[in-house]
Protein backbone atom coordinates (compact mmCIF):
# COMPACT_ATOMS: atom_id res chain seq x y z
CA UNK A 1 0.00 0.00 0.00
CA UNK A 2 1.52 3.29 -1.01
CA UNK A 3 1.49 6.37 1.17
CA UNK A 4 -1.29 8.16 -0.66
CA UNK A 5 -3.49 5.11 -0.50
CA UNK A 6 -2.71 4.87 3.22
CA UNK A 7 -3.70 8.51 3.71
CA UNK A 8 -6.89 8.31 1.68
CA UNK A 9 -8.16 4.93 2.82
CA UNK A 10 -9.72 6.00 6.13
CA UNK A 11 -11.83 8.64 4.46
CA UNK A 12 -13.66 6.17 2.26
CA UNK A 13 -15.89 5.76 5.29
CA UNK A 14 -18.62 8.32 5.87
CA UNK A 15 -18.07 8.41 9.64
CA UNK A 16 -14.39 9.24 9.07
CA UNK A 17 -15.31 12.11 6.77
CA UNK A 18 -17.68 13.46 9.41
CA UNK A 19 -14.98 13.04 12.05
CA UNK A 20 -12.44 14.88 9.91
CA UNK A 21 -14.74 17.84 9.37
CA UNK A 22 -15.62 17.90 13.08
CA UNK A 23 -11.96 17.84 14.11
CA UNK A 24 -11.10 20.70 11.74
CA UNK A 25 -14.07 22.83 12.88
CA UNK A 26 -13.39 22.26 16.57
CA UNK A 27 -9.71 22.95 16.03
CA UNK A 28 -10.59 26.26 14.38
CA UNK A 29 -12.86 27.52 17.15
CA UNK A 30 -10.93 26.13 20.13
CA UNK A 31 -7.55 27.40 18.98
CA UNK A 32 -8.90 30.86 18.09
CA UNK A 33 -10.64 31.47 21.38
CA UNK A 34 -7.77 29.67 23.09
CA UNK A 35 -5.40 32.49 22.11
CA UNK A 36 -7.46 34.87 24.24
CA UNK A 37 -7.81 32.27 26.98
CA UNK A 38 -4.03 31.93 27.19
CA UNK A 39 -3.20 35.63 26.87
CA UNK A 40 -5.80 36.60 29.47
CA UNK A 41 -4.61 33.85 31.81
CA UNK A 42 -8.04 32.21 31.80
CA UNK A 43 -6.71 28.66 31.34
CA UNK A 44 -8.22 27.52 34.61
CA UNK A 45 -11.65 28.87 33.66
CA UNK A 46 -11.50 27.04 30.34
CA UNK A 47 -10.77 23.77 32.09
CA UNK A 48 -13.46 24.42 34.69
CA UNK A 49 -16.07 25.19 32.05
CA UNK A 50 -15.35 21.92 30.29
CA UNK A 51 -15.89 19.98 33.51
CA UNK A 52 -18.99 21.81 34.66
CA UNK A 53 -21.02 20.90 31.58
CA UNK A 54 -21.04 17.27 32.79
CA UNK A 55 -24.21 17.47 34.94
CA UNK A 56 -25.97 19.19 32.03
CA UNK A 57 -24.95 16.38 29.72
CA UNK A 58 -26.08 13.71 32.17
CA UNK A 59 -29.45 15.29 32.95
CA UNK A 60 -30.10 15.68 29.22
CA UNK A 61 -29.08 12.07 28.62
CA UNK A 62 -31.29 10.68 31.38
CA UNK A 63 -34.30 12.60 30.08
CA UNK A 64 -33.44 11.87 26.47
CA UNK A 65 -33.15 15.55 25.70
CA UNK A 66 -30.63 16.95 23.31
CA UNK A 67 -27.16 16.44 24.83
CA UNK A 68 -25.87 19.62 23.26
CA UNK A 69 -28.72 21.61 24.76
CA UNK A 70 -28.09 20.25 28.25
CA UNK A 71 -24.37 20.89 28.06
CA UNK A 72 -24.87 24.38 26.65
CA UNK A 73 -27.23 25.39 29.43
CA UNK A 74 -24.84 24.09 32.10
CA UNK A 75 -21.91 25.79 30.33
CA UNK A 76 -23.58 29.17 29.97
CA UNK A 77 -24.87 29.05 33.56
CA UNK A 78 -21.34 28.30 34.77
CA UNK A 79 -19.85 31.03 32.59
CA UNK A 80 -22.27 33.58 34.01
CA UNK A 81 -21.83 32.19 37.54
CA UNK A 82 -18.05 32.48 37.38
CA UNK A 83 -18.32 35.99 35.98
CA UNK A 84 -20.74 36.94 38.74
CA UNK A 85 -18.76 35.32 41.56
CA UNK A 86 -15.50 36.87 40.47
CA UNK A 87 -16.98 40.37 40.73
CA UNK A 88 -17.21 39.93 44.48
CA UNK A 89 -14.20 40.75 46.55
CA UNK A 90 -14.90 38.15 49.25
CA UNK A 91 -13.79 35.12 47.22
CA UNK A 92 -10.81 35.17 44.90
CA UNK A 93 -11.57 34.21 41.35
CA UNK A 94 -9.46 31.05 41.16
CA UNK A 95 -10.92 29.85 44.45
CA UNK A 96 -14.46 30.43 43.20
CA UNK A 97 -13.71 28.54 40.00
CA UNK A 98 -12.17 25.65 41.93
CA UNK A 99 -15.25 25.33 44.12
CA UNK A 100 -17.73 25.52 41.26
CA UNK A 101 -15.86 23.24 38.91
CA UNK A 102 -15.40 20.38 41.35
CA UNK A 103 -18.92 20.76 42.69
CA UNK A 104 -20.54 20.61 39.26
CA UNK A 105 -18.30 17.77 38.10
CA UNK A 106 -19.13 15.77 41.25
CA UNK A 107 -22.84 16.39 40.63
CA UNK A 108 -22.39 14.98 37.12
CA UNK A 109 -20.59 11.87 38.41
CA UNK A 110 -23.23 11.42 41.14
CA UNK A 111 -26.01 11.53 38.54
CA UNK A 112 -24.13 9.05 36.39
CA UNK A 113 -23.74 6.66 39.33
CA UNK A 114 -27.53 6.53 39.74
CA UNK A 115 -27.74 4.82 36.37
CA UNK A 116 -26.64 1.17 36.33
CA UNK A 117 -25.16 1.05 32.89
CA UNK A 118 -24.05 4.31 31.42
CA UNK A 119 -22.51 3.28 28.16
CA UNK A 120 -21.65 6.76 26.95
CA UNK A 121 -19.69 7.73 30.03
CA UNK A 122 -16.25 7.17 28.52
CA UNK A 123 -17.33 9.06 25.39
CA UNK A 124 -18.38 12.03 27.46
CA UNK A 125 -15.26 11.99 29.58
CA UNK A 126 -12.70 11.24 26.88
CA UNK A 127 -14.46 12.05 23.61
CA UNK A 128 -15.15 10.00 20.52
CA UNK A 129 -14.71 12.00 17.37
CA UNK A 130 -15.52 8.91 15.27
CA UNK A 131 -19.02 8.89 16.75
CA UNK A 132 -20.03 12.41 15.64
CA UNK A 133 -23.44 12.28 13.96
CA UNK A 134 -24.39 14.52 10.99
CA UNK A 135 -26.77 16.48 13.28
CA UNK A 136 -23.97 17.14 15.74
CA UNK A 137 -21.72 18.17 12.90
CA UNK A 138 -24.21 20.87 11.88
CA UNK A 139 -24.25 22.18 15.45
CA UNK A 140 -20.45 22.14 15.64
CA UNK A 141 -20.31 24.06 12.36
CA UNK A 142 -22.80 26.65 13.62
CA UNK A 143 -20.85 27.15 16.85
CA UNK A 144 -17.55 27.49 14.97
CA UNK A 145 -18.94 30.03 12.51
CA UNK A 146 -20.59 32.04 15.29
CA UNK A 147 -17.44 32.00 17.42
CA UNK A 148 -15.18 33.10 14.58
CA UNK A 149 -17.53 35.88 13.49
CA UNK A 150 -17.92 37.29 16.99
CA UNK A 151 -14.18 37.07 17.70
CA UNK A 152 -13.49 38.93 14.47
CA UNK A 153 -16.14 41.60 15.06
CA UNK A 154 -14.98 42.36 18.60
CA UNK A 155 -11.29 41.70 18.02
CA UNK A 156 -10.09 45.24 18.62
CA UNK A 157 -12.00 45.55 21.88
CA UNK A 158 -11.05 42.05 23.07
CA UNK A 159 -7.42 42.82 22.34
CA UNK A 160 -7.58 46.17 24.15
CA UNK A 161 -9.34 44.82 27.25
CA UNK A 162 -6.82 41.96 27.38
CA UNK A 163 -3.74 44.13 27.80
CA UNK A 164 -5.10 47.46 29.01
CA UNK A 165 -8.56 47.26 30.60
CA UNK A 166 -8.04 50.70 32.15
CA UNK A 167 -7.84 52.46 28.80
CA UNK A 168 -10.88 50.49 27.66
CA UNK A 169 -12.89 51.76 30.65
CA UNK A 170 -11.71 55.33 30.09
CA UNK A 171 -13.03 55.35 26.52
CA UNK A 172 -16.30 53.72 27.56
CA UNK A 173 -15.68 50.06 26.64
CA UNK A 174 -17.07 47.85 29.40
CA UNK A 175 -14.24 45.38 29.99
CA UNK A 176 -16.60 43.25 32.06
CA UNK A 177 -19.12 42.93 29.23
CA UNK A 178 -16.41 41.63 26.91
CA UNK A 179 -15.35 39.18 29.59
CA UNK A 180 -18.88 37.80 29.68
CA UNK A 181 -18.91 37.57 25.88
CA UNK A 182 -15.69 35.58 25.99
CA UNK A 183 -16.98 33.29 28.75
CA UNK A 184 -20.20 32.54 26.87
CA UNK A 185 -18.34 31.88 23.62
CA UNK A 186 -16.03 29.66 25.64
CA UNK A 187 -19.03 27.70 26.91
CA UNK A 188 -20.24 27.13 23.33
CA UNK A 189 -16.77 26.15 22.13
CA UNK A 190 -16.21 23.76 25.01
CA UNK A 191 -19.52 22.02 24.33
CA UNK A 192 -18.65 21.57 20.67
CA UNK A 193 -15.26 20.09 21.52
CA UNK A 194 -16.53 17.61 24.10
CA UNK A 195 -17.58 15.19 21.36
CA UNK A 196 -14.04 15.32 19.99
CA UNK A 197 -11.76 15.15 23.03
CA UNK A 198 -14.18 14.82 25.95
CA UNK A 199 -14.84 16.77 29.12
CA UNK A 200 -11.53 15.97 30.76
CA UNK A 201 -9.24 16.91 27.88
CA UNK A 202 -11.10 19.80 26.23
CA UNK A 203 -8.87 22.40 27.80
CA UNK A 204 -5.94 20.80 25.94
CA UNK A 205 -7.45 21.93 22.63
CA UNK A 206 -8.06 25.40 24.06
CA UNK A 207 -4.73 25.96 25.70
CA UNK A 208 -2.00 23.79 24.21
CA UNK A 209 -2.13 25.07 20.58
CA UNK A 210 -2.37 28.71 21.71
CA UNK A 211 0.44 28.26 24.23
CA UNK A 212 2.65 26.70 21.57
CA UNK A 213 1.85 29.57 19.19
CA UNK A 214 2.73 32.11 21.89
CA UNK A 215 6.21 30.58 22.07
CA UNK A 216 6.73 30.93 18.34
CA UNK A 217 5.59 34.49 17.62
CA UNK A 218 5.02 37.83 19.26
CA UNK A 219 2.42 38.91 16.71
CA UNK A 220 -1.17 38.31 17.68
CA UNK A 221 -2.37 37.69 14.11
CA UNK A 222 0.30 35.04 13.54
CA UNK A 223 -0.50 33.52 16.90
CA UNK A 224 -4.07 32.85 15.74
CA UNK A 225 -2.85 31.22 12.53
CA UNK A 226 -0.22 29.02 14.21
CA UNK A 227 -2.61 27.93 16.98
CA UNK A 228 -5.27 26.97 14.44
CA UNK A 229 -2.77 25.02 12.32
CA UNK A 230 -1.51 23.12 15.38
CA UNK A 231 -5.04 22.30 16.53
CA UNK A 232 -6.19 21.09 13.12
CA UNK A 233 -3.01 19.08 12.58
CA UNK A 234 -3.49 17.46 15.99
CA UNK A 235 -7.05 16.55 15.06
CA UNK A 236 -6.02 14.93 11.78
CA UNK A 237 -3.06 13.03 13.23
CA UNK A 238 -5.31 11.86 16.06
CA UNK A 239 -7.83 10.54 13.54
CA UNK A 240 -5.21 8.46 11.72
CA UNK A 241 -3.87 7.10 15.01
CA UNK A 242 -7.36 6.17 16.05
CA UNK A 243 -8.14 4.52 12.70
CA UNK A 244 -4.94 2.53 12.21
CA UNK A 245 -3.77 1.89 15.76
CA UNK A 246 -7.25 1.63 17.26
CA UNK A 247 -6.42 3.93 20.17
CA UNK A 248 -8.65 6.54 21.84
CA UNK A 249 -9.11 9.36 19.33
CA UNK A 250 -9.38 12.06 22.01
CA UNK A 251 -6.18 10.99 23.72
CA UNK A 252 -4.34 10.74 20.39
CA UNK A 253 -5.43 14.28 19.45
CA UNK A 254 -4.36 15.71 22.79
CA UNK A 255 -1.01 13.91 22.77
CA UNK A 256 -0.29 15.17 19.26
CA UNK A 257 -0.96 18.73 20.44
CA UNK A 258 1.29 18.13 23.45
CA UNK A 259 4.07 16.85 21.20
CA UNK A 260 3.75 19.91 18.95
CA UNK A 261 3.92 22.11 22.03
CA UNK A 262 7.16 20.33 22.97
CA UNK A 263 8.54 21.08 19.50
CA UNK A 264 7.54 24.74 19.85
CA UNK A 265 9.27 24.85 23.22
CA UNK A 266 12.49 23.51 21.72
CA UNK A 267 12.34 26.02 18.84
CA UNK A 268 11.75 28.83 21.32
CA UNK A 269 14.66 27.74 23.52
CA UNK A 270 17.05 27.47 20.58
CA UNK A 271 16.04 30.93 19.35
CA UNK A 272 16.55 32.44 22.78
CA UNK A 273 19.98 30.91 23.13
CA UNK A 274 20.96 32.33 19.74
CA UNK A 275 19.59 35.81 20.37
CA UNK A 276 22.41 38.35 20.77
CA UNK A 277 22.46 40.40 23.94
CA UNK A 278 20.73 43.71 23.51
CA UNK A 279 21.76 46.20 26.14
CA UNK A 280 18.72 48.38 25.72
CA UNK A 281 16.31 45.61 26.53
CA UNK A 282 15.51 44.44 30.01
CA UNK A 283 16.14 40.70 29.96
CA UNK A 284 13.49 40.00 32.58
CA UNK A 285 10.87 41.32 30.15
CA UNK A 286 11.91 39.00 27.35
CA UNK A 287 9.87 36.08 28.62
CA UNK A 288 7.21 34.70 26.30
CA UNK A 289 3.71 36.04 26.76
CA UNK A 290 2.50 32.96 28.62
CA UNK B 1 -14.67 65.13 13.60
CA UNK B 2 -17.34 62.65 12.60
CA UNK B 3 -19.16 60.72 15.30
CA UNK B 4 -18.68 56.96 15.47
CA UNK B 5 -21.65 54.97 14.20
CA UNK B 6 -21.80 52.82 17.33
CA UNK B 7 -19.99 54.78 20.06
CA UNK B 8 -18.73 52.82 23.06
CA UNK B 9 -20.67 54.79 25.59
CA UNK B 10 -23.95 54.16 23.77
CA UNK B 11 -24.26 57.52 22.05
CA UNK B 12 -23.78 59.37 25.32
CA UNK B 13 -22.13 62.47 24.00
CA UNK B 14 -22.40 66.10 25.11
CA UNK B 15 -20.97 69.23 23.61
CA UNK B 16 -18.92 71.39 25.98
CA UNK B 17 -20.87 74.08 27.84
CA UNK B 18 -19.63 77.40 26.37
CA UNK B 19 -17.31 79.23 28.73
CA UNK B 20 -17.03 76.33 31.19
CA UNK B 21 -13.58 75.60 32.63
CA UNK B 22 -11.83 72.46 31.40
CA UNK B 23 -12.24 70.88 34.82
CA UNK B 24 -14.19 71.77 37.94
CA UNK B 25 -13.81 69.59 41.02
CA UNK B 26 -16.14 70.47 43.88
CA UNK B 27 -15.48 69.16 47.38
CA UNK B 28 -14.64 65.76 45.98
CA UNK B 29 -14.25 62.71 48.21
CA UNK B 30 -13.33 59.33 46.76
CA UNK B 31 -12.77 55.86 48.26
CA UNK B 32 -11.58 52.77 46.42
CA UNK B 33 -14.36 50.19 45.99
CA UNK B 34 -14.56 47.80 48.93
CA UNK B 35 -12.68 50.15 51.27
CA UNK B 36 -13.94 52.69 53.79
CA UNK B 37 -10.89 54.93 53.95
CA UNK B 38 -11.20 58.03 51.81
CA UNK B 39 -8.30 58.29 49.38
CA UNK B 40 -9.35 61.84 48.53
CA UNK B 41 -11.10 64.20 50.95
CA UNK B 42 -12.94 67.37 50.14
CA UNK B 43 -10.69 68.44 47.27
CA UNK B 44 -11.77 71.38 45.11
CA UNK B 45 -10.14 72.58 41.94
CA UNK B 46 -10.88 74.73 38.91
CA UNK B 47 -8.66 74.27 35.88
CA UNK B 48 -9.22 76.81 33.09
CA UNK B 49 -9.03 75.75 29.46
CA UNK B 50 -5.44 75.68 28.24
CA UNK B 51 -3.79 75.44 31.65
CA UNK B 52 -1.06 72.93 32.47
CA UNK B 53 -1.37 71.89 36.08
CA UNK B 54 0.99 69.70 38.10
CA UNK B 55 -0.48 67.63 40.92
CA UNK B 56 2.38 67.30 43.39
CA UNK B 57 2.64 65.02 46.38
CA UNK B 58 4.21 61.90 47.82
CA UNK B 59 3.02 58.41 46.95
CA UNK B 60 -0.41 57.87 48.44
CA UNK B 61 -1.20 61.59 48.55
CA UNK B 62 -4.19 61.15 46.25
CA UNK B 63 -2.80 62.36 42.92
CA UNK B 64 -3.65 59.19 41.01
CA UNK B 65 -6.98 58.93 42.79
CA UNK B 66 -7.96 62.41 41.64
CA UNK B 67 -7.00 61.65 38.03
CA UNK B 68 -8.84 58.30 38.12
CA UNK B 69 -11.98 59.94 39.49
CA UNK B 70 -11.90 62.51 36.68
CA UNK B 71 -11.41 59.67 34.15
CA UNK B 72 -14.46 57.96 35.72
CA UNK B 73 -12.39 54.98 36.78
CA UNK B 74 -13.45 55.43 40.41
CA UNK B 75 -16.91 56.20 41.79
CA UNK B 76 -17.42 59.54 43.51
CA UNK B 77 -18.26 59.28 47.22
CA UNK B 78 -19.36 62.88 47.57
CA UNK B 79 -18.86 66.15 45.73
CA UNK B 80 -18.93 66.66 41.98
CA UNK B 81 -16.76 66.74 38.86
CA UNK B 82 -17.49 68.75 35.71
CA UNK B 83 -15.46 68.37 32.53
CA UNK B 84 -16.15 71.25 30.15
CA UNK B 85 -19.35 71.68 32.14
CA UNK B 86 -20.48 68.03 31.83
CA UNK B 87 -20.39 65.06 34.17
CA UNK B 88 -17.47 62.61 33.74
CA UNK B 89 -18.10 60.09 30.96
CA UNK B 90 -20.15 62.63 29.04
CA UNK B 91 -17.52 63.05 26.38
CA UNK B 92 -15.05 60.19 26.40
CA UNK B 93 -13.11 61.32 23.36
CA UNK B 94 -12.39 64.70 24.92
CA UNK B 95 -10.51 63.19 27.88
CA UNK B 96 -7.30 61.19 27.50
CA UNK B 97 -5.82 59.32 30.43
CA UNK B 98 -2.22 58.17 30.62
CA UNK B 99 -2.03 55.32 33.16
CA UNK B 100 0.95 54.38 35.26
CA UNK B 101 3.10 51.85 33.45
CA UNK B 102 2.18 49.07 35.86
CA UNK B 103 -1.47 49.10 34.73
CA UNK B 104 -0.61 47.51 31.39
CA UNK B 105 0.26 43.91 30.50
CA UNK B 106 3.45 44.70 28.59
CA UNK B 107 3.99 41.07 27.60
CA UNK B 108 0.85 41.05 25.47
CA UNK B 109 1.77 40.44 21.81
CA UNK B 110 1.14 43.88 20.38
CA UNK B 111 3.46 46.32 18.65
CA UNK B 112 4.11 49.88 19.72
CA UNK B 113 2.29 51.09 16.58
CA UNK B 114 -0.84 49.14 17.44
CA UNK B 115 -0.70 50.28 21.07
CA UNK B 116 -0.72 53.89 19.87
CA UNK B 117 -3.56 53.05 17.46
CA UNK B 118 -5.77 52.11 20.43
CA UNK B 119 -5.82 55.84 21.16
CA UNK B 120 -8.04 56.21 18.07
CA UNK B 121 -10.59 53.58 19.17
CA UNK B 122 -12.77 56.07 21.01
CA UNK B 123 -13.41 57.79 17.67
CA UNK B 124 -14.20 54.48 15.94
CA UNK B 125 -16.61 52.78 18.32
CA UNK B 126 -17.85 49.23 17.84
CA UNK B 127 -17.26 47.38 14.54
CA UNK B 128 -15.45 50.28 12.85
CA UNK B 129 -11.94 49.71 11.57
CA UNK B 130 -9.15 52.32 11.71
CA UNK B 131 -9.08 54.45 8.56
CA UNK B 132 -6.12 55.87 6.67
CA UNK B 133 -6.75 59.13 8.55
CA UNK B 134 -6.41 57.33 11.91
CA UNK B 135 -3.21 55.65 10.76
CA UNK B 136 -1.66 58.92 9.60
CA UNK B 137 -2.40 60.49 12.99
CA UNK B 138 -0.69 57.51 14.65
CA UNK B 139 2.38 57.89 12.46
CA UNK B 140 2.55 61.61 13.22
CA UNK B 141 2.49 61.17 17.01
CA UNK B 142 4.95 58.27 16.88
CA UNK B 143 7.28 60.57 14.97
CA UNK B 144 6.68 63.43 17.42
CA UNK B 145 7.79 61.19 20.30
CA UNK B 146 10.85 59.91 18.40
CA UNK B 147 9.58 56.33 18.30
CA UNK B 148 9.50 55.72 14.54
CA UNK B 149 12.37 53.22 14.60
CA UNK B 150 10.66 51.22 17.34
CA UNK B 151 7.13 51.17 15.92
CA UNK B 152 7.18 47.46 15.04
CA UNK B 153 8.65 46.33 18.35
CA UNK B 154 6.65 44.25 20.76
CA UNK B 155 5.93 46.55 23.70
CA UNK B 156 7.85 44.54 26.33
CA UNK B 157 10.98 45.08 24.26
CA UNK B 158 10.99 48.82 24.88
CA UNK B 159 12.84 50.55 27.69
CA UNK B 160 10.84 52.19 30.48
CA UNK B 161 11.24 55.63 28.92
CA UNK B 162 10.17 54.34 25.52
CA UNK B 163 7.10 52.71 27.06
CA UNK B 164 6.23 56.00 28.73
CA UNK B 165 6.56 57.83 25.40
CA UNK B 166 4.40 55.19 23.72
CA UNK B 167 1.65 55.82 26.28
CA UNK B 168 1.94 59.57 25.77
CA UNK B 169 1.80 59.01 22.00
CA UNK B 170 -1.45 57.12 22.47
CA UNK B 171 -2.89 59.91 24.61
CA UNK B 172 -1.95 62.41 21.87
CA UNK B 173 -3.41 60.18 19.13
CA UNK B 174 -6.75 60.47 20.87
CA UNK B 175 -6.69 64.23 20.09
CA UNK B 176 -8.34 64.92 23.42
CA UNK B 177 -8.76 68.39 24.86
CA UNK B 178 -8.09 67.41 28.47
CA UNK B 179 -5.09 65.16 29.13
CA UNK B 180 -4.78 63.41 32.49
CA UNK B 181 -1.22 62.16 32.86
CA UNK B 182 -0.36 59.91 35.80
CA UNK B 183 3.36 60.24 36.53
CA UNK B 184 4.47 60.76 32.91
CA UNK B 185 7.96 61.71 34.07
CA UNK B 186 8.45 58.95 36.63
CA UNK B 187 11.78 57.13 36.27
CA UNK B 188 12.43 58.16 32.68
CA UNK B 189 15.79 58.82 31.06
CA UNK B 190 17.01 62.33 30.16
CA UNK B 191 16.12 61.96 26.46
CA UNK B 192 12.58 60.94 27.24
CA UNK B 193 12.27 63.77 29.72
CA UNK B 194 13.33 66.31 27.09
CA UNK B 195 10.94 64.85 24.51
CA UNK B 196 8.01 64.88 26.96
CA UNK B 197 8.81 68.46 27.97
CA UNK B 198 8.69 69.47 24.31
CA UNK B 199 5.30 67.74 23.96
CA UNK B 200 3.94 69.58 27.00
CA UNK B 201 5.11 72.89 25.53
CA UNK B 202 3.50 71.98 22.23
CA UNK B 203 0.20 71.14 23.93
CA UNK B 204 0.15 74.57 25.48
CA UNK B 205 0.50 76.07 22.03
CA UNK B 206 -2.54 74.08 20.91
CA UNK B 207 -4.66 75.30 23.81
CA UNK B 208 -4.94 71.81 25.32
CA UNK B 209 -5.44 71.38 29.05
CA UNK B 210 -3.01 69.12 30.89
CA UNK B 211 -3.19 67.79 34.43
CA UNK B 212 -0.18 65.70 35.40
CA UNK B 213 0.63 63.88 38.62
CA UNK B 214 4.27 64.09 39.61
CA UNK B 215 6.46 63.80 42.65
CA UNK B 216 9.37 65.40 40.87
CA UNK B 217 9.77 69.01 41.97
CA UNK B 218 12.68 69.58 39.59
CA UNK B 219 11.28 71.28 36.52
CA UNK B 220 7.77 72.22 37.50
CA UNK B 221 8.10 75.83 36.35
CA UNK B 222 9.27 74.92 32.86
CA UNK B 223 6.68 72.23 32.17
CA UNK B 224 3.64 73.62 34.00
CA UNK B 225 1.72 76.85 34.55
CA UNK B 226 0.70 76.04 38.08
CA UNK B 227 0.97 73.37 40.76
CA UNK B 228 -1.43 71.93 43.30
CA UNK B 229 -0.03 70.17 46.35
CA UNK B 230 -1.69 67.14 47.89
CA UNK B 231 -0.95 65.17 51.05
CA UNK B 232 -2.94 62.38 52.61
CA UNK B 233 -5.89 62.90 50.28
CA UNK B 234 -6.23 66.65 50.90
CA UNK B 235 -4.99 69.75 49.21
CA UNK B 236 -2.28 71.44 51.23
CA UNK B 237 -0.58 74.81 51.14
CA UNK B 238 2.52 74.71 48.95
CA UNK B 239 5.78 74.21 50.85
CA UNK B 240 7.93 77.35 51.20
CA UNK B 241 9.81 78.27 47.99
CA UNK B 242 7.88 75.64 46.02
CA UNK B 243 6.57 76.52 42.58
CA UNK B 244 2.90 77.53 42.65
CA UNK B 245 2.40 79.50 39.44
CA UNK B 246 -0.99 80.97 38.65
CA UNK B 247 -3.33 79.72 41.33
CA UNK B 248 -5.93 77.29 39.96
CA UNK B 249 -7.56 75.86 43.07
CA UNK B 250 -10.40 77.37 45.13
Amino acid sequence: MNVIEWLIAPFRYGFMQTALIAAVLVGLSCASIGVYVVLRRMAFIGDALAHTVLPGLVVAYLNQWNLFGGALIAGVVTALGIGWLSRREAIREDTAIGIMFTGMFALGILLISTVRSFRDLTHILFGNVLGVTPDELVLIACITVMTLILLALFHKELELTSFDPTHAEVIGVRANALRYLLLILLAFTVVSSIQVVGVVMTSALLITPAAAAALLTQRLSRMFVIAVVIAILSGIVGLYASFYADVSSGAAIVLTATTLFGAAWIIHSVRRARQPEDEEIDETQMEPVL
Amino acid sequence: MSEPMLPYSGGYHHDPIPGAPALVVERLSVAYPGTKRLALRDVSLIVPVGARVALVGANGAGKSTLLKAVAKLLPIRSGAIYIYGNAPGGCHHRVAYLPQRGDIDWRFPITLRRLVLTGRYVHLGWLNRPSQHDKSIVEAVIDQLHLSDLAERQIAQLSGGQQQRALLARALAQEADLLLLDEPLNAVDADTRAIISAVLANLRGQGKTVIAATHDLGRLETDFDSAVYLADGREIIAPPDAFVGEKVSV
